[in-house]
């Protein structure tokens, strides 16, 4: 094969890699911070999708464009879950939170089912078709646009954790809990935002999802295990960890879609998981927990 | 023989021990009772009775959360597929290789996790891992027929040929009555051995466990070694009662997750609660599904979705599951 049909296959898996990186970012900060392991996360990526799609089919609104008012509307249902369905639980065991989010997950992906079918969907945009030449490399437009989006809502993420109180409070919390709680901060409620802004992460990065692929209702539980190995390759609670580990694991799939076959991919991801686990189990920029 | 009756049952009051055998004779009678949609509802439930005891061994004793069952059903299920369409074995040798190949692969996963620390929510992400391997593996192996799936040959059966597991609902209902009160009684002595009471141990505290002088890198061992063995004939029993096995299915993230309902909802870490679990939630899935059915609603999604609600209901108001509950209501042994 000629050099630059991998060079081509790469980009594309970079450009892929992150927005898998965006998604994974959701589940890190929730998990770094609220300390619990949202199980559904796939699943309300792929609500995120749908309403993209709905959104698209019906009054054509481009989804570059509903990006930012699906991810507020994913923030407002993550806010409430854990307000509302959670946060008695993160006192709980940790398998008892995990089977909790096992069980919205399960109620997450049929539902979509019975409302939408099986069927596979998509968003036909204008642009769906054109791409950018740059000497041999040519990339999709498309995933071009999204992993531009995906670098923009990442950057503000960081810089929201950086230079705003509440993101100073909500580190504060993931630092020291009790500590947290004697300075007077109002947990619960941080730990709220906390999960809306994992889940308007995840949801942003479903919107601009489905500039790539097609979405169907089993896709849930295959992104939430994207993102698990994500997060535990780039280090579970950092978040330049997810970004990178998106990005990894984005590379690797579209290597190993070329030289193996496409639907053989994921078995590569989850073996980078094993060799992350074997020899670096905190993940390649995470801390040995002490 | 009657030593190991009466181990069994020092503990147990008299009431418990008449509920036990009055719900045996109910079971063994039941197929002349019952009509033949009920006996396979009844095999599916005793399926998943026995599935959830030997994902219990793991979980309820030893405290290990395994979401990737599906990986050792799976493998009993191909191997005992491929040795008896290629080369005639029967289903119970079959058996005989099933069971060590799984025990092998819960001994890689054991080992590569608690040797390393990986536990608690990253051991449950490794095992999904491997059960996720596993399907994709096996979606592109030829000898298994990939994708395409694997057929056993269904003859008429002109009697019940109990040797190579060919016959009609009522014997493989026995067959899993026999299985299901097997797993139950090897967990009993289990939990009441040495073994058991350091499994117990290192659920509570594995640190203290360790403290205590307990190698609780072996016992987890066997734990997962166990568990995955007996979890094999499970598949065997699939393989030969549907005859046929794709990938997709077998290996599915969601057979690992039905098979841990019952026990979960019955009760983790008691030997009543799997059984009880897979009563109550097949039982009531059924009665929806015949519901939605007279109401002429066909909802694909809809008996998963009562699934989530189920675990999501037990999960937030009985963490420790119906049984224990129920148990003393009963007036009866909770049965560890």
């Amino acid at each position: 094969m000629p050099y630059d049909v991998y060079l081509n296959v790469a980009v594309g898996g970079l450009l892929t890699g992150l927005v898998y990186g965006l998604m994974a970012l959701g589940l890190s900060v929730i998990f770094g911070v609220v300390r619990v392991v949202n199980f559904a996360h796939g699943e309300m990526m792929s609500i995120a999708m749908y309403l993209a799609v709905v959104l698209f089919s019906a009054f054509h609104l481009d989804p570059l464009i509903m990006m930012v008012p699906i991810a507020a509307v994913l923030f407002v249902f993550g806010y409430a879950l854990q307000s509302g369905l959670i946060n008695p639980f993160i006192t709980r065991p940790e398998h008892s939170q995990f089977l909790l989010l096992v069980a919205l997950a399960i109620i997450i992906v049929n539902t979509l089912l019975i409302v939408f079918g099986p069927d596979a969907r998509t968003v036909q945009t204008a642009y769906a078709f054109d791409s950018f030449q740059l000497g041999a490399l040519i990339v999709a437009a498309a995933k071009v646009y999204a992993a531009a989006a995906a670098i923009l809502f990442a950057a503000l993420l960081f810089a929201f954790f950086r230079f705003t109180l509440i993101g100073k409070a909500i580190r504060a919390c993931a630092d020291n809990y009790t500590g947290a709680l004697v300075v007077g901060l109002n947990v619960n409620r941080l730990y709220a935002l906390t999960f809306g802004i994992g889940a308007a992460c995840v949801g942003a990065a479903g919107v601009m999802m489905t500039l790539i692929v097609d979405v169907t209702p089993m896709i849930g539980p295959t992104y939430t295990l994207l993102a698990f190995v994500i997060v535990i390759t780039g280090g579970l609670g950092s978040m330049p960890g997810a970004l990178l580990g998106g990005i990894l694991i984005g590379l690797t799939e579209a290597l190993a879609g070329l030289l193996f076959t496409p639907s053989a991919k994921s078995m590569f991801a989850f073996g980078i998981l094993v060799l992350v686990l074997l020899f670096r189990p905190q993940g390649i920029l995470g801390k040995r927990a002490a | 023989m009657a030593a190991l009756v009466a181990r069994l049952t020092d503990d147990l009051s008299r009431r418990t021990m008449i509920w036990l055998a009055a719900l045996f004779v109910a079971l063994l009678i039941a197929p002349w009772v019952v009509g033949d949609y009920l006996v396979t509802v009844l095999i599916l439930i005793l399926y998943l009775a026995y599935t959830g005891q030997a994902w219990n061994i793991m979980m309820g004793f030893a405290g290990q959360l395994s979401l990737g069952h599906a990986i050792y059903a799976g493998l009993g299920a191909y191997i005992a597929a491929v040795l008896f369409t290629r080369y005639g074995v029967g289903p119970w040798f079959g058996l005989l290789a099933a069971m060590p190949v799984a025990a092998g692969c819960g001994a890689v996963i054991g080992y590569l996790a608690f040797r390393f620390g990986v536990t608690g929510v990253y051991f449950a992400i490794l095992t999904i891992a491997f059960a996720e391997f596993a399907r994709i593996g096996f979606d592109h192996l030829g000898v298994v027929n990939a994708a395409a799936g694997l057929f056993l040959p269904v003859a008429q059966y002109t009697h019940n040929d109990l040797w190579r597991l060919r016959g009609d609902p009522t014997m493989f209902y026995y067959v899993m009555l026999a299985a299901t009160l097997a797993a139950f009684v090897l967990c009993r002595l289990l939990i009441k051995s040495r073994i058991g009471y350091f499994w117990l141990a290192i659920r509570e505290d594995e640190e203290a466990a360790r403290a205590a002088g307990i190698d609780t890198f072996r016992y987890k061992m066997y734990a997962v070694m166990i568990s995955a063995a007996v979890t094999s004939f499970a598949g065997v029993f699939y393989a030969f009662f549907y005859n046929n096995l794709f990938p997709e299915q077998v290996f599915n993230i969601s057979q690992s997750i039905q098979m841990i309902l019952g026990p979960i909802i019955g009760g983790v870490g008691t030997l009543f609660g799997p059984i009880l679990g897979a009563f109550v939630l097949t039982g009531l899935a059924e009665s929806l599904n015949s519901a939605l059915t007279a109401c002429g609603l066909d909802l694909p999604g809809a008996e998963q979705v009562f699934y989530g609600v189920c675990l999501l209901l037990v999960v937030a108001t009985l963490p420790e599951g119906i049984w224990p509950w129920l148990a003393r209501r009963l007036g009866v042994t909770e049965l560890a």
